[in-house]
């Protein structure tokens, strides 16, 4: 049924669905017909005296609250919270995800996030009693299942990436950047050597810095060089023996592959720095290239970009690092490993000699570990190097049509993404990367990540990823190509979107006036 | 070639013609052919998805411990508690689920209001005027915490209680490494901090953050006013790591006089879920705000005048602030957020209390069972307890697991397993090895709990 009532279920209601226009056979995904109405908040929905929870009939014995809480410790009033039926609390929540764009929806080509298709076999798997269910506190005996995922995730992410070993533990990119570094700091403690600084390029992750500073070191930022790479004199410039190493994206974010990368691992080893991978851009070369293989001594992978598992609106995501065999031992623990022939439990738990220790509670996100188990049992070898071809074969035909309509800093081929400039149409027209990500919301697609990398003015950041057909980008680039028109044409895009369930919002009055919560609403 | 890639043959030969290419290997030219694989990758061959589904399956049945074949008594953060249908059908819708961080607000008000909401939710438990979107779970929320009091206080000691989470004190230590903070434990006496005298620190060695657990993780309840004076004395910030669901039944931590409050927020809606994903839970007082980690909320109007949401205070953000960044958390967990806004709002504030005293009932009656066994003492004597509360019996703690699981109970945690054989300089090796820490919660029946407790004093004889 539709909202209006159109009829007939299921009957070929087309409000709101953009075709292609380009290809014959298929069409675009995206089609999204979104709510345009305000929702109150939960509170404003609330009805004292309405509930909708029910727990389990237990025979337990009813002692009052005061036989149970000493009174100085008692609160008097219960929480306030909302007061709603089942039935509220189900069109609250439904109307809201009616407001919000999603990869489900339509294409996401959000540069640097990799925003692909995410299967839904890996919800069923992420939803099973026996892998859900699990207490993390059970010990090795009563939970060799999981323990058998980690070990044979852990064996896939050290095949596809060259490495020897791998901690599945960081909850997330910025996790596992954080665990790289406290890894490169142990293994020059364990050499005897303080080393202070890290060289990051200009063009990475903001993270990348931040993490730099909380794992102790300084960064020292190295220029990328006319071709978008880093520049490698001024990199020779800044080596010496107090450089702990270096964080690299490769392809870096310009959607680029460093075609220096033997010679800048030899620059870092020669003065005993190790190279640290940051896998965000790692669905480009999937069966191509590895990192261990380019000479990386720390990998971390980002399982919601590369293997699919679903990014939750901003998280949960699963960062685990992976190592060269010299830094093997101070991985942190407990780590799963398979127990030698003859014991009494196939799996078990070791910690290493010189661990860092724990960087997680438990064993790491480990649901968002066996979806992306799973991703990868159903793509084996030979599909996950499909992945990358595809990946990169989508991001060049988006370059190549698009190099008329846009600016395109480093016209040659890229990798995953390719990065475009607004440049052009602001000088002329005054229109901007932003106003560009805006109107494409009209069209149904996601926005281009703007403004990054910071190194390129006015940046359109495009990842199609693998799992858009040609359909899609051609629907793709006719909108972006229509929004450049109209630019020319002298149509305002400072105001776009107009049909989104909101319009551009107030950024400044959120900092300025912060309401954090409802309860801080000026009355 | 089972997989979800929609392009055809001939699609790929006219995007490559498109191109001015003729093989899909052209397209990695600029990768240096020395460092090419050269081979295929060494995994197994692509499976259907049926096939990879019975294989998952097959792994969940080699979990003993999974909760619908083994009654859990079994807490130390993660908690058996109640998720009902409708939580799960609506935090799983797929817009919820397949978004990413709300970049565009314009297209994605539901993850922004349902975080508001959370926010609002969250700073209500916790008893302080500002919540975050949420952290990675309750260890890395401390270790934001702790760099948060760190840099408002100007001081790198942290006094840290013996009652935090051992897991969450490693994780912390962990981190400490790149920080230089010097984090030291401060021991329990029956169950209870015991917080060293200011006067006898040396200047240099006064702390900058004191953390308490409320209740700790040995389930007792702490006296929160007494490191309040220590913090009013000295000018330390104080943490407080509080349980959201014992949160229906005691005075909020910030009522008590914390400055930060964290939590693990698995209780509100998460599946045990082996350990992850799970959220933080991170609220702070107002002065605080500016030193907040992680991603923030607010409301604000768009350019009609709607109502809107929208993330806000970027600037503390380490996109902009690069290496001044105090933190580099850049996302949140806010598919957790989701659930746990849905699950507190189908609890609401009577079902929200109900869950905590529940919890209490139950802790009360499996304690009393307990204790009254022959050989089984309290292992924190007559500190009250609430939700969870620690053992000793005859035979080691891990030998009981096993034993109970026999039997069809997850009968707990091993205290060894969390704070090792030697114990931790509260409890020492001997506690450690013979300890259990044991956890009731609104699901278990009286039934259960009866059965239980028969099933110890058969096993620990």
């Amino acid at each position: 049924m539709t909202a209006d009532g159109g009829g007939v279920d299921g009957g070929g209601v087309d409000g709101g669905v953009r075709t292609a226009g380009g290809a014959a056979g298929g069409r675009a995904t995206s089609a999204p017909i979104m709510g345009s109405e305000a929702e109150p908040t939960l509170f404003e929905l609330s009805q004292p005296g309405r509930s909708s929870w029910q727990l389990r009939t237990t025979g337990m014995p009813e002692w009052d609250v005061d036989e149970l809480v000493p009174a100085d410790h008692r609160r008097d009033e219960p929480v306030p919270l909302a007061e709603v039926s089942e039935r509220d609390l189900v069109g609250h929540f439904t109307r809201l995800s009616h407001r919000q764009f999603s990869v489900d929806l339509g294409a996401y080509p959000l540069g640097s996030c990799t925003m692909k298709y995410n299967p839904k076999l890996c919800d069923t798997v992420a939803g099973l009693p026996g892998l859900a269910g699990v207490h993390p506190g059970a010990p090795p005996s009563l939970s060799q299942g999981w323990l058998q995922i980690f070990v044979e995730l852990e064996e896939a992410l050290c095949e596809v990436t060259g490495m020897a070993a791998a901690t599945l533990q960081p909850a997330a990119g910025a996790a596992g950047e954080l665990t790289g570094l406290l890894l490169m700091r142990a293994y020059h403690q364990s050499r005897g050597e303080s080393r202070h600084r890290v060289i990051i390029p200009d063009s990475a992750h903001g993270t990348n810095p931040a993490s730099v500073t909380l794992g102790g070191y300084e960064t020292v930022t190295v220029p990328s060089d006319e071709r978008g790479c880093v520049d490698l004199a001024a990199l020779r410039s800044v080596l010496d023996t107090d450089v702990a190493g270096i964080m690299l994206t490769n392809p870096n974010t310009l959607g680029l592959f460093e075609e220096d990368i033997e010679a800048i691992a030899a620059a870092i080893h020669e003065v005993g720095g190790l190279l640290y991978y940051d896998g965000a851009n790692l669905n480009a070369i999937l069966g191509v290239v590895r990192p261990g293989d380019m000479g990386f001594d720390i990998v971390h992978m980002n399982l919601h970009k590369t293997f699919a598992t679903p990014h939750g609106g901003g998280g949960p995501g699963a960062g685990p690092v992976a190592v060269s065999r010299r830094l093997v031992e101070f991985l942190p623990g407990p780590r799963p490993v398979r127990l030698p022939a003859g014991a009494t439990l196939e799996y078990g738990t070791m910690t290493p000699a010189r661990s860092i220790g724990r960087v997680h509670s438990w064993h790491g996100n480990a649901l968002v570990l066996a979806r992306a188990l799973a991703y990868l049992e159903v793509h084996g070898g030979d599909g996950l190097r499909r992945v990358a071809e595809r990946a990169v074969l989508n991001a060049n035909w988006i370059r190549r049509r698009l190099r008329d309509s846009y600016d395109v800093p480093f016209d040659r081929p890229c990798m995953h993404e390719v990065v475009l400039s607004a440049a052009s149409l602001r000088k002329r027209y005054g229109t901007k990367a932003l106003d560009v990500g805006k109107r494409l919301l009209e069209f149904g697609f996601h926005s281009p990540t703007v403004y990054f990398p910071l190194i390129v003015d006015e940046a359109l950041m495009i990842e199609p990823t693998e799992t858009e057909s040609l359909q899609t980008l051609e629907a793709l680039a006719a909108a972006l190509e229509s929004i450049a028109a109209e630019a020319a044409a002298g149509v305002p895009l400072s105001e776009a979107p107009r049909t989104t369930p909101v319009r551009r919002v107030d950024e400044a009055r959120a900092a300025r006036s912060l309401v954090p919560t409802f309860d801080a609403r000026p009355l | 070639m089972p997989d979800y890639l929609p392009h055809t043959e001939d699609e790929l030969v006219q995007m490559l013609t498109f191109l001015g290419l003729s093989s899909l290997d052209e397209l990695f030219a600029a990768v240096p052919e020395a460092l090419r694989l050269g081979r295929g990758l060494e995994l197994a061959d692509g499976s259907p998805e049926p096939d990879v589904l019975a294989r998952m399956e097959s792994l969940g049945e080699a979990n003993r411990a999974r909760s619908d074949r083994l009654v859990c008594f079994a807490g130390g953060g993660a908690y058996d508690h109640e998720v009902p249908p409708v939580v799960r059908a609506l935090a799983g819708r797929s817009e919820f689920v397949t978004s990413y961080t709300p970049y565009q607000p314009e297209v994605a008000q539901g993850c922004l209001q349902a975080v508001f909401e959370f926010q609002t939710m969250v700073a209500r438990l916790a008893g302080l005027p500002v919540s975050n979107a949420s952290l990675y779970d309750g260890a890395n929320a401390l270790v934001e915490a702790v760099n948060l009091g760190v840099a408002a206080s100007g001081r790198q000691t942290v006094w840290v209680s013996a009652g935090i989470q051992p897991h969450w004190r490693a994780v912390l230590r962990t981190f400490a490494a790149g920080t230089g903070h010097e984090v030291l434990d401060i021991p329990l006496e029956n169950g209870r901090t015991g917080w060293p005298m200011v006067t006898s620190q040396a200047a240099d060695e006064t702390p900058g953050v004191l953390v308490l657990g409320y209740p700790n993780y040995l389930g007792c309840l702490e006296d929160i006013g007494a490191a309040r004076r220590i913090c009013d004395e000295t000018g330390a910030l104080l943490v407080v790591a509080a349980d959201p669901v014992a949160a229906g039944l005691l005075r909020s931590p910030g009522e008590c006089g914390a400055d930060v409050v964290v939590g693990e927020g698995q209780p509100l809606g998460t599946a045990l879920s082996f350990g992850g994903p799970y959220l933080g839970l991170f609220a702070v007082a107002q002065k605080h705000v500016r030193r907040l980690p992680g991603r923030l909320v607010g409301e604000t109007v768009d350019l009609e005048g709607t109502r809107a949401y929208v993330t806000t205070l970027r600037a503390r953000e380490q996109d902009i602030r690069r290496e001044k960044a105090t933190s580099n958390v850049c996302t949140n967990q806010t598919l957790m957020a989701v659930y746990a806004a849905v699950q507190l709002g189908w609890l609401g504030t009577t079902g929200l209390r109900e869950v905590a005293l529940r919890c209490a009932r139950g802790t009360r009656f499996c304690r009393e069972g307990l204790w009254a066994l022959d050989g089984v003492e309290p292992l924190t004597g007559a500190t009250p307890t609430l939700r969870e509360f620690a053992i000793r019996t005859p035979i080691p703690g891990r030998l009981a697991i096993e034993r109970l699981a026999d039997e069809g109970y997850l009968g707990g945690l091993a205290l060894a397993d969390l704070i090792g054989d030697d114990g931790d300089g509260s409890l020492g090796g001997d506690d450690a090895v013979h300890g259990l820490l044991i956890a009731v919660t609104e699901r278990r029946t009286k039934a259960e709990v009866e059965g239980f407790v028969r099933t110890m004093d058969k096993v620990v004889r």
